[in-house]
């Protein structure tokens, strides 16, 4: 494994540590959000932040699709599911979101076909060996997974299958982080780039983060070492007085993205006025729709969708957690009524989610580290 | 669903460009490389698979790091791969 130990070498992370503190100023605080749900990860999983100083703090933010899907269009899925001749068909990490009216497994379990699938391929060769049925697909996810769903659609019309529709709920990444910019909630220093979305977006489209706000933004890869290079080139701009975008991830990112992704996504859909992401609100062009030309693909125009709006649970804080306002153990249900088993808010149900990444990695973490403190 | 996983290109489906297997931890499995363009790629190529396409290129070294990371994900790894064995694209 020469390979990984390049990574996760810890010479190297105390090196990295040690210039880290070194570019702190003293007296002033730090924050940085990650806005990718695997950074949350990696950062509970290895303990990244045991490697930084106290000054500097990070933050999770909205990256995770499944977390910022409002509980309404759970309900709508469903609705649609139990229309005459459905198969509602979703990736694993949706079975589990709760909506007002329960689960997709809830659903299943009082009778709704809904299939779990790996890829919208899947749904797709789902449609074409059972023609008498209308399948639908539940497509969620930021710039990583709309290309795949636009390919889909392309591949079913070019097959002339006429069963297949999606129920598409793509966000793209920009609007969020802008609405976080222009929250008054938080003072972010700069932002860790999400490495996936990247590469489908490239580089350049975060420009006006760092042009309009000020704020520097690293696209940082899945590595602790990544994670803490990125951190480093961080506090790097902010010391020389730079405020750029730059790209620690380049084994993987191309500055100019994947345009072959961008044209598919260009070509099937297009940007909705607004759509509701779950804690945070309603977010302008946040969100993409079927194109026109798409029409007989799009179960929101094939069905009667209830798109009835449902409040986010009492208890629930996830849209503190998603805006980065409130640690996930700061909220009052955190490993209490709320668990991976039985989650109440999404930030719990995916394995990327900022709650369920602290509830599996994070707390054992800070356990050890009070006992620590207490020998 | 966001994982993407590493695979390693073993054959490109004659007659059909944007059709590929990979070998995934020893799993073959097809995948849809038309967003990467048949120009680009070819076999012993490793790609990132992300939904059953592949979404980027990347090197050897990478492929081994993203591995061993995933591993270290435990269930919700073993989940993504159960259901990319499972899956049966065309
Ligand atoms: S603990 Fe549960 S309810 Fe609270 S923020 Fe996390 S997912 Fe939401």
């Amino acid at each position: 494994m020469r390979f990984v130990d390049e990574y996760r070498d810890a010479d190297k992370a105390q090196a990295l540590a040690t210039q880290i503190a070194a570019l702190c100023e003293p007296g002033r605080q730090y924050k940085f959000m990650e806005v990718c749900g695997g950074h949350t990860h990696t950062i509970y999983k290895h303990g990244i932040e045991d490697y930084l100083p106290e000054s500097v703090s990070l933050v999770h933010g909205p990256g995770c699709p499944v977390c910022v899907i409002p509980m309404g269009r759970v309900d709508d899925a469903i609705a649609i599911a139990n229309e005459p001749d459905v198969i509602l068909t979703a990736f694993g990490d949706m079975m589990r979101v709760p909506g007002g009216n329960g689960s997709f497994l809830d659903a299943k379990a009082a009778g709704a076909d809904i299939r779990m699938v790996y890829s919208p391929l899947d749904a797709l060769k789902i449609a074409r060996t059972n023609r008498d049925r209308r399948v639908v697909f539940m497509a969620i996810g930021f710039e990583t997974t709309s290309p795949s769903t636009a390919m889909t659609v392309l591949r079913a019309a070019a097959e002339g299958i006429d069963n297949f529709s999606v129920f598409c709920n793509h966000v793209t990444i920009l609007p969020a982080i802008k609405a976080i910019l222009d929250s008054p909630d938080l003072r972010l220093d700069g932002f860790l780039g999400p490495g996936h979305v990247s590469t489908v977006i490239g580089c350049r489209p975060y420009e006006f983060i760092a042009r309009d706000y000020g704020k520097p933004l690293v696209c940082a890869g899945f590595e602790p070492l990544d994670l803490l290079q990125s951190v480093y080139l961080l506090l790097k701009q902010l010391a020389d007085g730079r405020c750029e975008v730059e790209n620690q991830y380049t084994r993987v990112v191309p500055w100019d993205g994947n345009l072959r992704a961008l044209e598919a996504i260009g070509r099937v859909m297009q940007l909705r006025p607004y759509f509701e992401w779950r804690g945070l609100g309603f977010i302008s062009h946040s969100a993409l729709r079927m194109r026109d030309e798409y029409a007989a693909y799009d179960a929101e125009r094939l069905f009667d969708v209830p798109g009835v709006r449902v409040a986010d649970p009492k208890a629930c804080q996830c849209g503190e957690v998603l805006k980065g306002v409130l640690k996930p153990w700061e909220c009052k249900v955190f490993g209490t009524a709320c668990t991976p088993e039985t989650p109440i808010g999404t930030c719990m149900v995916s394995s990327e989610g900022a709650c369920a990444a602290y509830y599996n990695f994070g707390r054992f973490t800070r356990q050890r580290l009070a006992e620590a403190a207490r020998a | 669903m966001c994982l993407g996983i590493p695979g390693e290109i073993v054959e490109i489906k004659a007659g059909r460009d944007d059709l590929a297997i990979v070998d995934v931890v020893g799993v073959r499995r097809a995948i849809n490389i038309g967003l990467l363009g048949p120009d680009q790629i070819g076999i012993g190529d490793w790609v990132l698979v992300h939904v059953g396409f592949a979404m980027s290129k990347i090197d050897e070294a990478e492929a081994a790091a993203t591995l061993a990371m995933l591993n270290g994900l435990g269930q919700a790894y073993t989940d993504e791969l159960q259901a990319l064995a499972e899956s049966d694209i065309s």
